[in-house]
């Protein structure tokens, strides 16, 4: 028995022994011939309700780190994307970014592709100190607390604010009514939406709701009907809001339809029929690339586009491809400039100035962790069941 | 105004009423038999929808013909539940029962978003999307076809079940099924058939909604609540109960949510299903002793 057991011994020996020198000679030779990579971590929802999204993020991604270590990647360190999926539930968020830090020990992080996984990633990375470009749009993932969180779409409040300034000054209507989902998405445009009707000098004459999983919303815009406003405000994202313009031809309710950045998307023509046209709603400039006016961005922008046509079977990226763009360039960048060491490159991140992506052109600061402004997002009027640029 | 905007409350309330009505049906029919909730009602309705979907946009079928390959793919969903699950757990109790539906309903439901994807879905309208006028307030064709559907199945249902020998051999094997045993009713066959009836209903219901409800692969827990809550709002037992109580909960909802707040509109049904429970059990439109065997 002690024979076998030590001739066992031997054997773990000398393997543990032959594995030990040859990853001391690998580790030699990288570091003799290139400089080390940098991994960087993404926590995307591939699956689950927000697969859509995180789908084409997951292959922004892709697509953009092998472009960029193909131009000699962030000042000649090779970028290496770790990509875990949170199946669109918080709680694998959590756990997916505590494996990023802990074993694969990345030097930052983007994602949270929903709200939900975003919030849930932001006390982890405010514990471990290491930078986090968020690709979700809530309010609350730049609010308090935000000294290693940084956002790269427009957030919903400056949509909102798009949409309002676009009812004031465009339309020069005051009396509103609002339509809004009971989700944190609903919940976050009505809130910007009552802080800025008082400065815009405008009313909000009835102000009504719906749960996500509702089936009908007939009730709700009678009432706002009866209210008599000059336009109506829908935020929410699909399905409903495609139900809410079919309801209101219905009701023969023909003022102006202001949807959200929520709708901008070809499902909501599709499920709206004919109900979508005249729909007019804030969107990122991806979607009519010949609004942007930045030669650098359009630069950047077409490229994009080509670029991800050509590896993706001909389909353009969507906005929340382009949100992955960005995330990813901005870290990429600041990883070039300061290194990997988390307190250089955060700070380095928060000096982004001038970077022109898909969703606008960024100036982060000390105080403001979004980067991004209401002229970076355009109004997008639906006519013949197209998209089309409202000047 | 204020005259047509209660007066659109209560036909908007009594058109998604009619909805609840006809998934509230299928609730009642497979009581009656087996005496257990078919949580799997509400996914019966979202696949009949999708089915007709599939068939109508992506197979370019007549619409006639798609509805009805709906109905059928889901009316042997139903038999298929009925052979392979309920059968086999013939001597189970019937809170084992009702949670091998809930478990079909995750199967089902999962099993559409495979096929279907995660995206909402609709159809085009039966009769046009021009809707008509009444007084100020304004009904779609299509609701009205939901409730025209809906009174013809109610009414189609009392007279097989009083008219036909299938009709009465089910009744008495859901009375009692030894004794229909005995008086040669093959008891077993009878369950089958209300397990197809009532996906049938399901997918009727789903068709006929499919143009007016954005309907996805996760739709099946919302509808399927309500026509619970109507179900039990008729008593459960009762076809013409159940129609009432749908068309009751429509219309609570709808004037509820316009007169009072849109914030509790969704929470009404359960509110009311709450309150029936506590108050009369047997529901407002159930009869004392009209309990039928228990097992």
């Amino acid at each position: 028995m002690a024979r076998k057991l030590s001739t066992r011994l031997l054997v773990v020996l000398a393997v543990a022994a032959v594995f030990i020198a040859g990853c001391a000679k690998t580790a030699t030779t990288t570091k003799t011939e290139v400089k080390q990579p940098f991994k960087v971590g993404a926590v995307l929802s591939v699956t689950g309700a927000n697969a859509p999204l995180g789908d084409a993020e997951k292959k922004a991604l892709e697509l953009e780190v092998a472009s960029i270590n193909k131009d000699g990647g962030a000042n000649g360190h090779q970028l290496e994307i770790v990509i875990e999926d949170d199946e669109s539930d918080t709680t694998k968020a959590v756990a997916a970014v505590n494996k990023l830090i802990k074993v694969d020990k990345v030097v930052a992080v983007v994602g949270g592709t929903g709200t939900g996984s975003a919030m849930g990633i932001k006390p982890i990375i405010t514990a471990s100190k290491i930078p986090f470009v968020a690709m979700a749009a809530g309010n609350g993932i730049t609010a308090a607390d935000n000294t290693w969180v940084f956002r790269a779409p427009a957030k919903n409040a400056v949509a909102a604010d798009k949409a309002l300034e676009y009812i004031s000054k465009t339309l020069k209507l005051k009396k509103i009514a609002v339509l809004y989902d009971s989700n944190p998405f609903g919940q976050d445009g009505i809130d910007e939406i009552k802080k800025e009707v008082i400065a815009k000098d405008m009313t909000i004459v009835s102000e009504q709701k719906y749960e996500t999983n509702a089936t009908d919303v007939t009730a709700q815009l009678t009432t706002i009907k009866a209210a008599n406003p000059e336009c109506v405000i829908v935020w929410g994202t699909n399905p409903m809001p495609a139900k809410a313009a079919q309801t209101m031809k219905q009701l023969s309710m023909t003022m102006p339809y202001i949807g959200s950045h929520g709708i901008a998307n070809t499902k909501f023509i599709d499920l709206a029929g004919d109900a979508a046209n005249g729909v007019v709603f804030p969107a990122g400039k991806i979607l009519i690339p010949s609004s942007i006016k930045d030669a650098g961005q359009k630069a950047a922008v077409d490229k994009f586009i080509t670029d991800y046509k050509a590896k993706y079977d001909g389909i353009a990226p969507n906005t929340f491809a382009g949100h992955a763009y960005d995330a990813l360039h901005i870290v990429s960048d600041a990883l070039g400039i300061a290194g990997s060491d988390s307190a250089k490159l955060r700070t380095q991140i928060e000096k982004t100035s001038g970077f022109a992506g898909p969703d606008g052109i960024y100036k982060y600061s000390k105080t403001n962790h979004d980067g991004l402004a209401t002229s970076d997002l355009i109004m997008i009027k639906i006519v013949g069941g197209k998209w089309t640029l409202v000047e | 105004m204020l005259l047509s905007k209660v007066l659109q409350f209560v036909i908007t309330g009594v058109a998604n009423g009619a909805i609840y009505a006809l998934i509230a049906l299928g609730f009642t029919l497979i009581y009656n038999s087996r005496q257990i909730i078919n949580f799997a009602q509400g996914e019966f309705v979202v696949i009949g929808g999708m089915a007709a979907y599939t068939f109508y946009v992506t197979a370019h079928l007549p619409l006639p013909v798609a509805l009805l390959a709906a109905i059928l793919v889901v009316t042997l969903l139903g038999v298929a539940f009925e052979r392979f699950v309920i059968l086999p757990l013939k001597n189970a109790a019937s809170i084992s029962l009702i949670i091998a539906t809930i478990g079909m309903s995750i199967f089902l439901r999962t099993g559409a978003m495979l096929i279907w994807g995660k995206e909402a879905m609709t159809l085009p309208h039966f009769f046009g999307d021009k809707p008509w006028n009444i007084m100020g307030a304004t009904i779609l064709p299509q609701q009205i076809f939901i409730i025209a559907i809906t009174l013809v199945i109610v009414v189609g249902m009392q007279l097989f079940f009083r008219l036909t020998v299938t009709g009465k051999a089910m009744l008495a094997a859901s009375m009692n099924p030894e004794a229909a045993r005995l008086m040669g009713i093959r008891s077993e066959r009878m369950v089958m058939y209300s397990f197809a009836f009532s996906a049938a209903l399901g997918a009727v219901a789903g068709v006929s909604i499919a143009p007016l409800v954005m309907m996805s692969f996760g739709s099946g827990a919302a509808l399927g609540i309500k026509g619970f809550s109507a179900a039990i709002l008729g008593g459960l037992t009762n076809p013409l109960g159940a129609v009432l109580g749908g068309l009751s909960l429509g219309v609570i909802e709808s004037v509820g949510a316009g007169l009072i707040s849109s914030a509790f509109k969704e929470a009404i049904a359960l509110i009311v299903l709450l309150m029936v429970l506590l108050i009369k059990p047997s529901g407002v439109f159930g009869k004392i002793g009209t309990r039928r065997h228990a097992r």
